[in-house]
């Protein structure tokens, strides 16, 4: 064997070693935290009270009634409140640019994605011009999702999240609206860029190295907040919730700026990189933001603190190592170094442990409490998404596995599997905490209640729809294109009516983003019957404290 | 830093240690390692300003979201062969290739080897302007931009003229290549990797030290 490969062995068999260690010494509080920290979302007199600010005070009570009668008298203290109040008050504008600013890329990225979608059965529609041929408008989608919609609401809810986690107000938020519009800016010349023509060639890096300086400059920006937030905090511990942000915000940069460094890569070797960082996106840059909005809003809507904060832990250290080596699975079967992608298969295969560890502790969270899931809009959009997340990722390592992946790479089963991540998991996530946050930071009630289940149901079908039916034609596709004695043709022919069939579905999630949209900017500009009061503070010891807060600021 | 801080120290620390460890072995190792695979004693060469200019509009284009370049080894599946898509590749086969086209999609056929099956110009030209004139229930984009239609009796001695199938041609209109698209012709042209390299030399992407030459 040669010594490269013992030594990437030994290198593994060390770090797995070192990593069993670290997180039993977490368990056993040698590093000072223990599972308080799970409580610490709570404030005194809070547990057992439910919230979700996307209900009338209507429902509210009757969503207290059905999951904890007792708790509704329970006495909060004034101070913590207050301090939340304040906290949410430091977070609302820089939150309320990231989120707007993701709704408007969610609408663009939703009509990509249709155009490009329906190129695929209608091959002469539309080939007149240039800029919206196939080869640009599915890019585009891409781009625009990932880092217009997906990371604008990622890093929106995390920037609302912190200053809540920490109880200190938000510090800084100057650059985290400086940084947000750099990205925009950056995702707005990338975007040009590929439609007309100017790409970088590399998927998931198609902006070019010009334009990712705005990127890497816009994500810095956005994390400085995090840092001098967490440089004042006022709490002992870190929820984990913190924890899988603040690594993101440290990852992100690092993965993007290395991935972009003009004239380094070459052949085989950008090949290797280009899965490092592909994979490492989605691993150590949304899945993480979207777990921490879980590992918040789940707990909170229920009023129940997490199932095991250990396990909370090794979940996050375990993602962290095993998700940030997967990428090798991409090219399984190509023409690079063995042991890179029996490394990708492994830890493919050992992120199972992460992903039980959230799938465990989040569902055994809401286990018991699935009435709640008839209450709260904002839980039935997280509570599918955690699920769909343990889909994925076991779908995902399934896929790894050479004779799964020998059918599935280069189909489109790969394209549902992507989707049932990026989408079923991290949109719906984001789709459940923008309901959460958006009454509570503009002060405003969702105006018309109808619209959110009409959202839920139309993109819940409209991904159903999309998944299963386009597993299964992309499925077909790879047994004809494993078979030789077929012509190629035949692996097009079966796809049609499946591509068809994910037309529909992707038009149905369209329809459901644009019903989101007009909501979503019929409540910012203070549409429908003004309940604020009542809907934002619940409690009337709340509303006092507000009024008293907005006489002294006026 | 603070005794409270300790809680970011552990996050930054073991976070950052965490991602060095995949960079170093998914990133730098592989760079390490590739750059000594040198196509020597093989027949690649590097690609001509027109096959560059061609592979530009391959990449502008985005032919990669449908198109691999990588078949695979028999070992793994025989299909790729039994269809004559070429020998599995190896690294050196990527030397010159910046950037990469390995590509995740077989939406349409690998284009390793297109050269080898298709060799002709014309097909090519009158592939891109119309895929269904050529191949029945494909669903490639057209790519009627990359070419100019023009009334017959305009046709120029230097211009180059696609021959339709009679179905698709229309009369008195000539359909005539654009430089662009006849650099991406000579870019599909050029796409040959049946050149013999030596297995488990060039086939491991981690030579051994005695076989790389310099």
């Amino acid at each position: 064997m040669d010594i490269t490969v013992i030594l990437l062995l030994m290198t593994f068999l060390v770090s797995v070693g070192a990593l069993m260690v670290f997180v039993w010494s977490m368990s056993k509080g040698l590093f000072g935290t223990g599972p308080e920290a799970s409580r610490l979302i709570f404030d005194q007199g809070e547990q057992g009270k439910i919230e979700d600010p996307a209900l009338t005070e209507i429902q509210r009570r009757a969503f207290q009634q059905d999951m904890n009668p007792a708790a509704a008298n329970q006495h909060s203290m004034d101070t913590e409140l207050q301090e939340r109040l304040v906290a949410d008050q430091s977070s609302a504008g820089p939150a309320l640019l990231c989120l707007t600013l993701a709704v408007i890329w969610l609408f663009w990225g939703s009509i990509a994605g249709m155009i490009a979608s329906m190129k695929l059965h209608l091959p002469d529609w539309w080939v007149a011009s240039e800029w919206i041929t196939f080869g640009r408008i599915r890019p585009v989608h891409l781009n625009i999702v990932a880092y217009g919609w997906c990371s604008f609401a990622g890093v929106g809810i995390a920037l609302w999240m912190i200053p809540r986690l920490l109880k200190t107000p938000l510090r800084g938020a100057r650059y985290a609206y400086a940084g947000a519009l750099v990205w925009h800016v950056g995702v707005t010349l990338g975007v040009a860029s590929i439609l007309a023509g100017l790409s970088d060639g590399l998927e998931w890096l198609e902006f070019p190295w010009q334009v990712d300086i705005l990127l890497f400059a816009g994500g810095g920006l956005m994390a400085v907040p995090l840092v001098m937030t967490l440089l004042n905090r006022k709490v002992d511990h870190l929820y984990v919730s913190v924890w899988y942000m603040g690594a993101a915000l440290l990852w992100f940069p690092v993965l993007f700026g290395v991935a972009n460094i003009p004239n380094l890569h070459f052949g085989v070797q950008e090949a290797t990189m280009n899965w490092w960082y592909g994979h490492n996106a989605l691993g150590l840059w949304f899945t993480p933001l979207g777990l921490a909005a879980a590992y918040y809003f789940i707990p909170k809507v229920i009023g129940k603190p997490i199932h095991s904060y250990n396990l909370s832990l090794l979940g996050f250290w375990s993602l962290a190592f095993f998700y940030s080596q997967v990428g090798g699975h991409h090219l399984i079967g190509g023409p690079v170094p063995s042991w890179f992608i029996t490394m990708g298969i492994v830890q493919s295969v050992m992120m199972v442990i992460p992903v039980l560890a959230v799938a465990i502790n989040q569902h055994m969270t809401v286990l018991g409490n699935f009435r709640a899931l008839k209450h709260s809009p904002t839980l039935r959009f997280i509570v599918i998404g955690a699920m769909m997340y343990t889909l994925a990722s076991v779908q995902g390592s399934m896929e790894s596995l050479r004779n799964v992946n020998l059918v599935t790479h280069f189909t489109h089963y790969t394209v549902a599997h992507a989707h049932i991540g990026l989408y079923g998991f991290f949109s719906f996530v984001m789709f459940g905490s923008i309901y959460f946050v958006m009454p509570r930071i503009t002060q405003w009630e969702w105006p018309y209640p109808k619209l959110i289940s009409l959202h839920f149901w139309l993109v819940t079908l409209g991904i159903g729809i999309y998944f299963i039916w386009l597993s299964i034609g992309g499925w077909l596709q790879g047994l004809i294109l494993l078979d030789g004695s077929k012509p190629f043709m035949d692996s097009v022919a079966v796809t049609l009516p499946y591509l068809e069939a994910r037309s529909l579905g992707g038009g149905l999630m369209t329809l459901g983003h644009i019903v989101f949209a007009i909501h979503f900017f019929a409540m910012a500009l203070r549409f429908g019957p003004s309940r604020m009061t009542q809907a934002v503070l619940g409690d009337s010891k709340f509303l006092n404290l507000f009024l008293k807060l907005k006489r002294v600021t006026a | 830093m603070k005794i409270g801080h300790f809680d970011e120290f552990k996050l930054v620390t073991g976070a950052m240690a965490i991602l060095a460890l995949a960079t170093s072995i998914m990133v730098v190792v592989p760079y390490l390692l590739l750059d000594k695979v040198h196509p020597v004693g093989t027949a690649l060469k590097p690609y001509s300003m027109a096959e560059l200019k061609g592979r530009n509009e391959y990449v502008s284009q985005g032919c990669v979201y449908c198109h691999s370049q990588q078949p695979r080894d028999p070992a793994f599946n025989s299909a790729d062969q039994e269809r004559g898509w070429g020998r599995p590749s190896v690294a050196s086969d990527y030397f010159y290739d910046r950037p990469h086209l390995l590509g995740t999609m077989r939406t349409g056929p690998d284009l390793m080897n297109i050269a080898v099956r298709q060799p002709s110009k014309d097909w090519h030209l009158g592939h891109l302007y119309q895929p269904r004139a050529y191949t029945p229930g494909s669903n490639m984009p057209a790519y009627p931009f990359l070419f100019e239609e023009i009334p017959a009796t305009e046709v120029r001695k230097d211009h180059v003229v696609i021959n339709l199938p009679p179905d698709f041609a229309v009369e008195g209109t000539a359909v005539v290549a654009t430089p662009r698209a006849l650099d991406l012709v000579a870019y599909l042209l050029a796409m040959d990797r049946t050149y013999p390299v030596i297995p488990g030399l060039e086939g491991d992407a981690m030579p051994k030290k005695k076989t790389v030459k310099e």
